[in-house]
């Protein structure tokens, strides 16, 4: 493989890894705010097909991304509305949506199975597209991709450098101490969840106008990307920049995959397919296992530098979820 | 006297649910240029209108059912046990490769059968030991522990049909080699019923119903799902009761994959699983732990699924209605459950 | 400023938790508000903080009348309050719980932030490390972080909810001197207690609550007797101390050592013999819970053996250890302790020996029926844990326990209770004593600890002292050692920081 093709690879994976980062970089703003938007899957799946439909129809690829925003946070307000307000498991109304919102797209798209459709063009950036390297890899894109990567930065210092952004930090951890410093705590909720629903809205157009172009029903390969991104989200610790990671990592391990399948023959295509889900349990493994209590008794048992050395590694891997995810906030 | 309004009130939300859930596909399907009324006697005809139809109804309905009763359990222990789709696939896995096992030798095929269905067990089981380890050991959440081996639980099936078990020439998405008549769960003549698993279904369930409403085990596990630390305070061993019912939820879950295969398709298929588990969870959401309930809406999902076949012949419509006609029941009872608690609070006040 | 109620309202359900309450505090003072537990205090303070709304009455601020819907509201009008338990975000920085509902830009410049909290903290001499995590420190700097964050926003009416539990006597020194100082400026302070020594310490004026009524206003010099008539409706005695010690050791701690990721407790040494009780005092944090689990199998050492009726259980979990006769009662009853959903039968039932495979109901609900009698639970065998009340659910926590020769370990026995339902609580305890079982217990009422002990484990920052005698100590010399003061006097060093 040529130097060139391994560049013009590594630019794909910027753009693969698009839609992926607006829905971990959605799912982390929601759960920071404390609620958990389990829909993801069927969101992704649907706002594909609607950012699809709306882009045959009107022909415009920005009507469909805004379908697709509008979509997504309609979900999400369900999710917030049953959660928040009616007092509902998260859990449950999450994955009903899941399920529901994939067979809405399967149904309400049949009429758009396999056709052809406006795609997003790429848009090169002037001056900075001619820099060595960096101008194939960053600035060679289309819009989406800018914006991703736009997005984890500015994700970033909303939730660390600014007022409003502590405050929702201190929303998802202790809504109480929250409140009393101000906050209508469920009101923000619920804004925090619909913006993080339309990010995660912007991923199925993402797909259908251009990482994976067109609608082809239940084939459409979507399927699993979202409970991919909601996992990315754990293993990003709640932090936009470690969960562009993930995201970015991922996108690295597909395209992998495609590239090594031809050498591999004597591994069948299924089995790199799935690589990214025992991938994902992994990573939820190290960062999870340092909060089970028999790892604490069996590090006890053993000696004094072992102990803090291992203790450390853990340490550095783990990740702590907001302390009130998924509880319900009452006043009195 | 205030119990009785009590129940009233419970079923007018109740049937509000019902009726938003209805409106709802309504809007869908006038969204979708389709005929309302049409699509809905379609689902009827499709599948009560005869006994072959109805048939194929409780075809559906057992394999359902055993996933429900399984699922039950692990509710009862406060588990989402998402990965119940890929215990059923690795059920029907087990039981295919008994079977195999079997062909050409000179076991009676009753035992062969017998075998299988153990196997098939024991495969959902393990599949399932294996996402309770990775929650318990691990501190995975099962959720995402289940998933992960739910899509490697379909790409074990995709390479067993098209590597080491294809079909003589060349492997295809039609699945596995269908076995001998001999090697089937006996079936009703001109049907493809068969009494047996109708007769395992309906003691699976009975079971689960005794477990969880006579037993200590029963009282144990709610605790544990209720508040797992109170229970661990109280002397019940908790990750013991977890894993156990994963366990049992994976012998469920592997029955019905069993079930799949030597009653229904008689081979391995690539969605031999047929999304039942997930409907299942489904189910068990909306009975809320109540085990007997599992048995009539269980049989109205099946009918969906059955009744929506016909949509794509006969109005062009994708098969997909059932699902959101299921899909979004659960979503207005919970969402309904939650304005009758409100309703209730507001009037105490 | 001036602070009037006027006729404050507020039920809950059923229970009228403020029942007409009016009262007037003047500028510059310090107002004590005295009443035992569900006396309706706290009730009454979140009404003034925004916290809740009243159902009916009125709020005047300097003769004014003042509608205010939420604690920003209250703020906004100079009214702050510091809750009994910090309401801050512990994994945050110190410097981001201050930015957190400030009024500053998009942007906070924390230069600004920085340069006006040290000149802030100067005036009262307090200490806090701005880039600290909140998590790191203790419950008093938490207090003053608190203080200076309202005071920071313009609070000119601070309200302390029961400020001095958990907190050490230097600390607690160090709080009341800058409350008067605060005084001295002109801020209104309302201090809420069940604590008479701090109340007649500290107060120039106090109001007693009782069953959610304002049944006095006292004003110094206090007469004790009758700020106890008022807060209980009748003077109450402690039940007089029982030695139920015996000679048969029943716990044997030797040379332990834990570590939890915050603090590591070394070289304890321990016998516990059968019918005494050991009271674990300490600041919250200190060590003592870890001391605690540890006993009961819910931690493990990593040194040294514990011995349990002469057998080695070092290392072995609690259900090993609950065959032994060890019984761990946690302080958060609905979180640790009962479980939310599941009736009283049910619970007996879980907790009943000789189990078989299915349930019998007429058996469980008969030792139910028994159980409820003997305790003296409010409650039928079909009530939910979750309707019980504070009081019941201790009881019915009791009633559990297994009736056999045994180890108790408590955390907190007697938190959130009335001073009857304690009273009640600690003879059944001592019933179990003189039948031969051991009391270990965490409490951060040093009456408490010093009335019921035998001997008394102080805790500080992970240090721990040998066992001191209850009869050769008293509630001063203890207040200092939990604030790490006089460990000289011990036979150690001072551990003063």
């Amino acid at each position: 493989m040529t130097g060139i093709s391994i560049l013009i690879g590594l630019a794909g994976i910027i753009t693969a890894a698009a839609p992926i980062v607006f829905a971990t970089i959605g799912e982390t703003i929601t759960e920071r705010a404390g609620v958990i938007n389990l829909s993801v899957n069927g969101t992704i799946i649907l706002t594909a097909m609607v950012g699809f439909a709306t882009a045959v129809t009107t022909g415009s690829t920005l009507l469909g991304f805004l379908a697709g925003m509008l979509v997504g946070g309609l979900v999400s307000l369900i999710i917030a509305f049953s959660s928040i307000t009616l007092k509902q498991s998260q859990v449950a109304v999450g994955f009903v949506l899941a399920l529901l919102c994939r067979d809405l797209a399967y149904f309400l798209g049949n009429p758009f199975m396999g056709l052809s459709g406006p795609r997003l063009s790429n848009f090169h950036i002037p001056l900075l597209k001619d820099i060595p390297l960096l101008g194939v890899l960053f600035f060679r894109q289309d819009v989406m991709t800018y914006l991703s990567i736009l997005l984890i930065f500015a994700a970033w210092i909303w939730i660390f450098r600014t007022r409003p952004g502590l405050m929702l930090q201190g929303i998802g951890e202790r809504p109480a101490a929250a409140f009393v410093r101000g906050a209508n705590v469920n009101l923000m909720r619920y804004v925090y969840t619909v913006i993080g629903g339309a990010l995660v809205g912007l991923a199925g157009p993402v797909y259908s106008l251009s990482v994976k172009a067109g609608w082809k029903g239940t084939i459409s390969g979507l399927d699993g990307i979202g409970w991919i991104a909601l996992a990315i989200t754990i293993f990003g610790g709640w932090n936009p920049l470690r969960a562009a990671f993930g995201a970015y990592l991922f996108a690295l391990l597909q395209w992998a995959g495609l590239v090594l399948q031809p050498s591999l023959p004597n591994i069948p295509s299924q089995v790199l397919q799935v690589a990214p889900f025992p991938l994902m349990i992994l990573a939820l493994l190290l960062v999870n296992i340092g909060n089970t209590e028999w790892i604490e008794r069996t590090l006890a048992g053993l000696p004094e530098d072992v102990r803090r050395l291992i203790a450390k590694i853990l340490r550095s891997l783990r990740a702590s979820p907001p302390a009130s995810l998924g509880v319900p906030f009452e006043q009195d | 006297m205030q119990k009785l309004s009590d129940r009233g009130i419970n079923l007018l939300f109740q049937s509000g649910a019902i009726l938003l859930a209805l409106l709802f596909t309504t809007i869908v399907l006038v969204l979708s240029d389709a005929p309302p009324i049409e699509a809905y006697r379609n689902i009827l005809i499709g599948s009560f209108s005869s006994w072959k139809q109805f048939s194929d109804v409780l075809v559906a309905w057992v394999p359902l059912l055993l996933a429900t009763a399984g699922l039950l359990v692990t509710f009862t222990a406060g588990l989402w046990n998402i990965g119940i789709e890929g215990q059923i696939t690795l059920g029907a896995i087990f039981c295919t490769g008994l079977l195999r096992l079997t062909l050409g030798g000179d076991v009676p095929p009753w035992m062969a059968i017998s075998l299988s269905i153990l196997a098939g067990m024991i495969g959902g089981a393990l599949w399932a030991a294996l996402a309770g380890v990775l929650k318990t050991f691990g501190g995975v959440n099962e959720i995402f522990g289940g998933l992960g081996l739910n899509f490697v639980a379909t790409a074990l099936t995709l390479w067993l049909i098209f590597g080491p078990w294809k079909r003589p020439g060349i492997g295809s998405m039609s699945g596995t080699e269908p076995f001998p008549m001999e090697l089937w769960l006996p079936q009703i003549p001109g049907l493809r019923l068969s009494v047996w698993s109708i007769l395992i279904a309906v003691i699976g369930i009975a079971i689960i119903y005794l477990l969880l409403q006579g037993t200590y085990f029963g009282l144990k596990l709610k605790a544990v799902g209720k508040n797992m630390r109170s229970a661990y305070i109280l002397g019940i061993p908790t990750t013991r009761y977890m894993m156990s019912s994963f366990l049992i939820c994976g012998l469920f879950a592997g029955l019905a994959g069993s079930i799949q295969v030597v009653a229904v398709y008689h081979r391995l298929i690539p969605s031999i699983s047929s999304g039942y588990g997930y409907l299942g969870l489904l189910v068990a959401m909306l009975v809320n732990y109540q085990a007997l309930w599992s048995i009539p809406v269980s049989l109205f999902f099946a009918a969906l699924n059955i009744g929506s076949i016909q949509l794509p012949i006969v109005l062009k419509l994708d098969s997909a209605l059932a699902g959101v006609l299921q899909g979004s029941l659960v979503l207005f009872v919970l969402i309904m459950q939650g304005a009758r608690s409100r309703f209730t609070k507001r009037l105490l006040r | 400023m001036e602070v009037s109620l006027i006729g404050i309202h507020k039920y809950f359900g059923a229970v009228h938790a403020n029942e007409d309450i009016t009262l007037k505090i003047p500028s510059g003072s310090i107002q004590g508000i005295l009443g035992e537990n569900g006396a309706g205090k706290s009730t009454l303070m979140k009404v003034l903080s925004g916290f809740i709304q009243a159902d009916k009455g009125e709020i005047l601020l300097n003769g004014k009348q003042v509608v205010i819907e939420s604690p920003s509201d209250a703020i906004q009008h100079g009214i702050g309050m510091l809750h009994q338990d910090p309401l801050d975000f512990p994994p945050m920085k110190v410097i981001d719980n201050f930015i957190i509902g400030s009024r500053l830009p998009l942007f906070p410049k924390k230069s600004v932030v920085y340069r006006e909290i040290t000149q802030l903290q100067k005036q009262f001499d307090f200490d806090l490390d701005l880039e600290a995590y909140v998590e790191s420190l203790t419950v008093g700097e938490r207090q003053q972080l608190e203080i200076l964050r309202l005071l920071w926003l313009g609070a000119s009416v601070l309200i302390l909810d029961e400020p001095t539990t958990g907190i050490s006597a230097p600390q607690k020194n160090k709080l009341f001197e800058t409350l008067r100082l605060l005084a001295g400026q002109g801020k209104t302070i309302i201090f809420v207690s069940h604590k008479l020594e701090d109340v007649e310490q500290l107060c120039d004026r106090v109001a007693v609550l009782r069953q959610g009524k304002l049944v006095g206003v006292e004003v110094p010099p206090y007469n004790i007797e009758s700020l106890v008539t008022l807060m209980f409706g009748k003077l109450v005695n402690l039940a007089d101390r029982q030695d139920t010690c015996t000679e048969t050791p029943i716990l044997r701690v030797e040379d332990l050592a834990l570590e939890s990721p915050r603090l590591r407790i070394d070289h304890v040494n321990l016998e516990v013999r059968e019918g005494e009780v050991i009271g674990l005092a300490g600041m919250e944090g200190s060590g003592q819970l870890l001391f605690l689990q540890a006993c009961a199998g819910l931690v493990r050492p990593i040194h040294g053996r514990i011995l349990i009726n002469n057998k080695d259980l070092t290392g072995k979990r609690y259900h090993v250890l609950m065959k032994e006769g060890v019984t761990y009662l946690p302080a958060s009853r609905m979180e640790e302790g009962l479980v939310m959903g599941l009736t009283l039968n049910e619970h007996f039932a879980l907790a009943g020996e000789n189990q078989g495979v299915f349930i019998d109901r007429q058996a469980i609900q008969e030792v139910t029926s028994t159980r409820i009698k003997e305790f003296n639970i409010k409650g039928t065998p079909r009530s939910t844990v979750e309707s019980l009340s504070g009081g019941n659910q201790q009881r019915a926590l009791l009633a559990l326990m297994k009736n056999q020769h045994s180890l108790i370990l408590m955390e907190h026995p007697t938190r959130g209770l009335d001073i009857e339902s304690s009273i009640w609580i600690w003879s059944k305890l001592k019933n179990r004593c003189s039948s031969g079982s051991a009391i270990i217990f965490i409490s951060s009422d040093l009456e408490e600890i010093l009335h019921y002990s035998d001997r008394i484990l102080v805790f500080f920052a992970g240090k721990v002292s040998p066992p001191i005698p209850a009869e050769a100590t008293h509630v001063d010399q203890l207040g200092q050692l939990i604030g790490g003061k006089g460990w000289d006097k011990l036979g150690l060093p001072d551990l003063q920081l």
